[in-house]
């Protein structure tokens, strides 16, 4: 009789069959979607990317933070600032836009580290104000008002609208399907583990011997690395940079943490179905505007009170079914072949 | 130098108004450990309560304060009690999450009221009066009351904490709720109790704030973050600590807005992130038994 540890399930292997069909089709999509269809569709997959990251960092490693915008408006930033003083390609800008917020996201740390909890939370905010004030100073890349790309550095990435248009999208789908698929790789690996000790409790993760302080930081350096990498991209799609829209408290951070909580928190497909809900919603409610917002933030609040598990949660404790299981499962097998 | 001391002066002033942000929030985290994320949109809550009272009834704005105050405290107290109490344990991320929630809530229900145009309650000839102490340094005799009012909150939030019944509750909750609770204390009640008193010190604050400068629904998140800077800087579970917290805040601000107008609020936020690099536990943390 031999025993071996696996991650799978029926469920999710049928689950992981479905998501595979729906990322090719995904893929596709330049064969048969139209502009508007690639656009809405490239900033879908940025939310899923944004959401899952803001996911390990708070649902996973514990770490609250409100001022992940401080990393998509610098992520931004240092693209505009790569290509447009450096003549860097600003496909190349992306992955050297995320390194340098991994390299700041450590001096930072260091500093809001030192905050416990819910302050935690606010440093992170004024970490991303900072951000936003300095931006606004930076004279070279239009100050308060911001600028646009050049032209020759839009058709630098590729000379025809269209060829752009694809290459822009496949590359937010990359990097959305590695951000998840990332993220689930790290869950299951040695550090997961530790991550989800410290989650359930701290004292005891402690006492077997995790690292804490080192755990958390690489939760944070990493989410870092790769929320500027979406903030490069993000406004690559746009042309245009401000430090209104590239650190919008709003549009990274309160979005971002609706559609995690109300998809269900502290679980992989949680951010997903969040997203998709998100933009059921707005594609029907845009025209309410401010109501629109407000209505999303009692929707958060009575998920939050009332089923803080969220949507995911609720299909996981009714039906038992997953698409990326992270726990173990010993699975016994008859060693006599038949 | 008249003219920095002049900077000096109005930085100290302002800095009371930051205290008053602080205080409120101080008191809660203090005996509930709850962060309110929406603490400044309840400020600018205040601000647009006293906007519609005086437009309304046509008192003075400070004479708003009778009827501001008890409302925001009644409102604060049923926020805990029926919302707010669910949240706390543990598990920080649910009072957390609430609280954000709450603050777009404020914010773009105070905009679909009341448009984004700014807004300014007028005190009248008490806008502009002021007071000679030496030459070239005049005191507005508003930024002065402000101050006043934020002294005499502090003074008296410290003594209701340390000589009252209603204090020495809030103080054997915050050292242990379930102990509190074997001695007959209702800790559901007294949190709210605890919420209540802070948004009638946010009140206070809100109706200062809406006499001194323009307000629009917006500014909310920038106030809370002032009064947090406030908390830490003066150092965590003092009152008075968060009245010298306030005042070095204000001062900050006031030499960067001297030295480039556009470095007002980053030379608060960049003295905030040097005493935390510096002196994490503040200037005048409070001294432990």
């Amino acid at each position: 009789m031999t025993a071996r540890v696996s991650f799978a399930t029926a469920g999710s292997r049928i689950g992981q069959v479905l998501v595979t069909v729906a990322v090719v089709f995904l893929a596709a999509a330049p064969w048969w979607g139209g502009r508007d269809d690639l656009r809405l569709l490239a900033e879908i997959y940025a939310y899923v990317a944004l959401a899952s990251l803001w996911n390990l960092l708070a649902g996973y490693a514990g770490l609250v933070s409100v001022g992940q915008q401080a990393y998509v408006g610098f992520g931004a930033y240092m693209l505009f600032g790569l290509a447009i003083l450096a003549g860097v390609s600003p496909i190349w800008a992306i992955p050297l836009a995320g390194l340098s917020a991994g390299a700041l996201a450590l001096p930072v740390a260091a500093l809001i580290f030192r905050l416990r909890g819910h302050y935690f939370a606010i440093g992170t905010w004024i970490v991303a104000e900072v951000f936003r004030l300095l931006a606004s100073q930076l004279s070279v890349l239009g100050g308060g008002s911001g600028l646009s790309l050049p032209a020759n550095v839009v058709t630098g990435i590729a000379n025809s609208r269209q060829a752009r248009e694809f290459l822009i999208y496949w590359i937010a789908l990359g990097l959305a399907v590695g951000v998840v698929a990332a993220i689930v790789w790290l869950l299951r690996s040695r550090y997961g583990l530790a991550l989800k000790a410290i989650r359930d409790n701290e004292l005891a993760a402690q006492s077997n011997g995790v690292d804490i302080a080192r755990v958390k930081l690489a939760a944070y350096v990493l989410t870092a690395i790769g929320t500027a990498m979406i903030g490069a991209l993000i406004f690559l799609q746009k042309i245009r940079i401000s430090p209104d829209a590239a650190f919008s408290v709003n549009d990274w951070t309160a979005f971002v943490i609706f559609i995690t909580v109300i998809g269900g928190i502290g679980r992989i497909e949680g951010p997903i179905i969040g997203t998709i809900v998100f933009f059921l919603l707005r594609q029907s409610l845009a025209d309410l505007g401010t109501l629109y917002l407000l209505m999303l933030g009692a929707v958060a609040i009575a998920v939050m009170l009332w089923t803080p598990k969220g949507l995911w949660g609720l299909i996981v404790d009714r039906l038992g079914f997953e698409v990326f299981p992270l726990e173990r499962r010993v699975i016994i097998e008859d060693g006599v072949k038949a | 130098m008249t003219d920095w001391l002049n900077v000096i002066v109005q930085g100290v002033l302002v800095g009371g108004l930051y205290a008053m942000f602080a205080a409120g929030l101080s008191l809660i985290f203090g005996i509930m450990r709850l962060v309110n994320i929406a603490h400044g949109d309840f400020i600018v809550l205040a601000a647009y309560l006293a906007l519609v009272v005086t437009q309304t009834l046509g008192l003075n704005p400070l004479l708003s304060l009778a009827i501001v105050v008890p409302a925001m405290a009644l409102l604060g107290y049923a926020l805990q009690r029926f919302v707010l109490n669910r949240t706390l344990g543990d598990d920080l991320l649910p009072s957390l999450l609430v609280t954000f929630g709450l603050s777009v809530i404020i914010q773009n229900g105070l905009q679909e009221l009341f448009t984004a145009d700014p807004q300014k309650l007028q005190a009248g000839a008490i806008e502009i009066a002021s007071i000679p102490v030496i030459d070239g340094i005049f005191i507005g005799i508003l930024p002065l009351m402000q101050f006043v009012f934020a002294v005499v909150i502090i003074g008296a939030l410290q003594v209701v904490f340390y000589r009252t019944a209603l204090g020495r509750a809030f103080r054997a909750t915050a050292d242990d709720p379930a102990v509190a609770q074997l001695m007959g204390l209702d800790n559901r009640h007294v949190f709210a109790l605890a919420m209540g008193l802070s948004l009638a010190v946010v009140a206070v604050a809100g109706v200062l704030l809406a006499v001194r400068a323009n307000f629009d629904p917006s500014i909310g998140p920038a106030r809370l973050i002032f009064g947090f800077e406030a908390v830490i800087i003066g150092g965590l579970g003092s009152l008075w600590g968060t009245l010298i917290g306030g005042i070095v805040l204000g001062v900050a601000q006031a030499v960067g807005a001297h030295l480039d107008p556009g470095w007002q609020i980053l030379a608060g936020h960049l003295t905030f992130l040097l005493v935390l690099a510096l002196r994490p536990q503040g200037l005048f943390p409070k001294v432990r038994a």
